[in-house]
């Protein structure tokens, strides 16, 4: 168990990566998902917001495991992640007063993400900090990529820019709807048909070339 | 997991209220802690950020002060910028030039507009009696759309002299500031809309308007405080 320990941490933190992407696979949090990627500073800016909330809360609420009766874990385990927004919205307002704005009320709103109270009540409180910090922390950049992946196409689409910068020149016609809510999900949908189209293609060849079976 | 998997064994109240208890203190000392060591940032972020949008709508100010306006005259507020004022004052920023000359006036406003109330910061100069620029403080609008106002050259045009003069009696706007269709200006206290972005446009001819007409007949006879003012 002990050799394995490693190889094991590893596949803890690949999970959120990949596995069980939060947007793409699990598709949750979608609110923050689809209100903040208007660029892809925002959508950064979103992403490591929720990974510091969420690696801190894991963190408490995984060391404090064995301390919380059942009957109270999940008021628990509110307060703890509300502590952490808190935190991070005073970071925010202190690091940048732009960035606070474009964010506006989803920073509050990190509180009731799911992705963070479901690590906590599903992972954290059942495993040692170690192993749910790095669970976390796969979460948090698996949710920051797909943020990002958001974020980014819609910015180049919607503003023909790529962090504020200018892409095509001036004669390039903004697609607007892009940066709009439905833009939101268009791009989320598109993104979800590659995924899907990936898993399918997977899963075909492993039934194709036998031993593997379909879930 | 389940709760129901083991023989029910009732838990404490007393457990229960010191868990609920440790855990309220340890995230209140973070909170505080965390207030505590960003709240100088964050105030010196929102001074900062307001002195840009000032400077900007005023360009030959170097340096501001906070004043407030009420029923019976202006007076310097004291404290911070961005701090609470007096129920019926009305809080404006006095910008300086480098030679310590008043070199414009810098007032909020904030009006309805398509998505979220939209706040502007405008210039006024009292030599003029007009209105010299604008900024956004705040919108919501929606971007391509109703965010042109601080983008659109003819919009901005509206504010290189927009005219907000005095009645005689020096108690209200002597031609309100208005709003009207792209295109349709003829006076100077006329504000040329955004085609396609009417709503956001009167936001903006609103904010001014409402925050002029409450403003102006309390700050103009008192102008010369101002001006002899050194900052």
């Amino acid at each position: 168990m002990k050799d394995l320990s490693q190889a094991k941490n590893f596949d803890e933190f690949l999970e959120g990566i990949w596995r069980q992407n939060p947007v793409f696979v699990m598709v949750l949090g979608m609110c923050p998902a689809l209100a903040v990627t208007v660029s892809a500073v925002n959508a950064l800016a979103m992403g490591f917001a929720t990974t510091f909330v969420l690696v801190c809360s894991c963190l408490l609420v995984s060391l404090m495991r064995k301390l919380v009766p059942k009957e109270v874990r999940i008021a628990t385990y509110i307060v703890i992640i509300a502590t952490f927004v808190t935190v991070v919205d005073y970071i925010i307002q202190a690091v940048s007063l732009e960035l606070y704005e474009a964010l506006g009320a989803f920073i509050q709103l990190i509180v009731v993400n799911c992705i963070i109270l479901g690590r906590a009540e599903a992972h954290a409180s059942k495993h040692p900090p170690l192993t749910a910090i790095t669970n976390a922390l796969g979460m948090g950049i698996g949710f920051t990529i797909g943020l990002f992946a958001l974020g980014g196409v819609r910015e180049i689409l919607g503003a023909g820019k790529f962090f504020g910068v200018s892409l095509f020149g001036a004669n390039f016609q903004p697609w607007v709807v892009m940066v709009l809510p439905p833009g939101g999900f268009f791009v989320l949908g598109a993104w979800l048909l590659l995924f899907a189209v990936i898993r399918r293609r997977k899963e075909v060849r492993l039934s194709t070339s036998g031993g593997g079976h379909v879930a | 997991m389940n709760p129901n998997d083991q023989a029910p064994q009732a838990t404490s109240a007393a457990s229960l209220l010191k868990t609920l208890g440790l855990v309220s203190a340890l995230c209140g000392i973070i909170i505080v802690g965390a207030y505590q060591g960003t709240y100088e940032s964050a105030a010196a972020n929102r001074r900062l950020a307001l002195e840009r949008t000032i400077f900007r709508i005023v360009p030959a100010a170097k340096t501001m002060s906070e004043w407030q306006a009420t029923a019976q005259g202006i007076r310097p507020a004291g404290g911070e910028a961005g701090g609470k004022v007096g129920a019926g004052a009305i809080k404006f920023y006095a910008a300086y030039a480098a030679d310590g000359s008043l070199a414009g006036i810098a007032v909020e406003g904030a009006a309805t507009g398509y998505a979220d109330v939209v706040r502007i910061l405008y210039g006024y100069s009292p030599d003029c009696q007009c209105i010299n620029g604008i900024g956004v403080v705040a919108m919501k609008e929606t971007p391509g759309i109703g965010d042109k106002i601080i983008t659109d050259k003819a919009f901005l045009a509206n504010f290189v002299a927009l005219d907000v003069k005095l009645d005689r009696e020096l108690a209200k706007l002597a031609n309100e500031v208005k709003v009207v269709k792209h295109g349709s200006k003829t006076d100077a206290w006329q504000i040329d809309a955004i085609s396609g972005a009417t709503v956001t446009s009167r936001a903006v001819g609103k904010a001014i308007n409402d925050s002029a007409q409450a403003l102006l007949p309390k700050l103009l006879p008192n102008i010369e405080q101002l001006r002899n003012k050194k900052s």
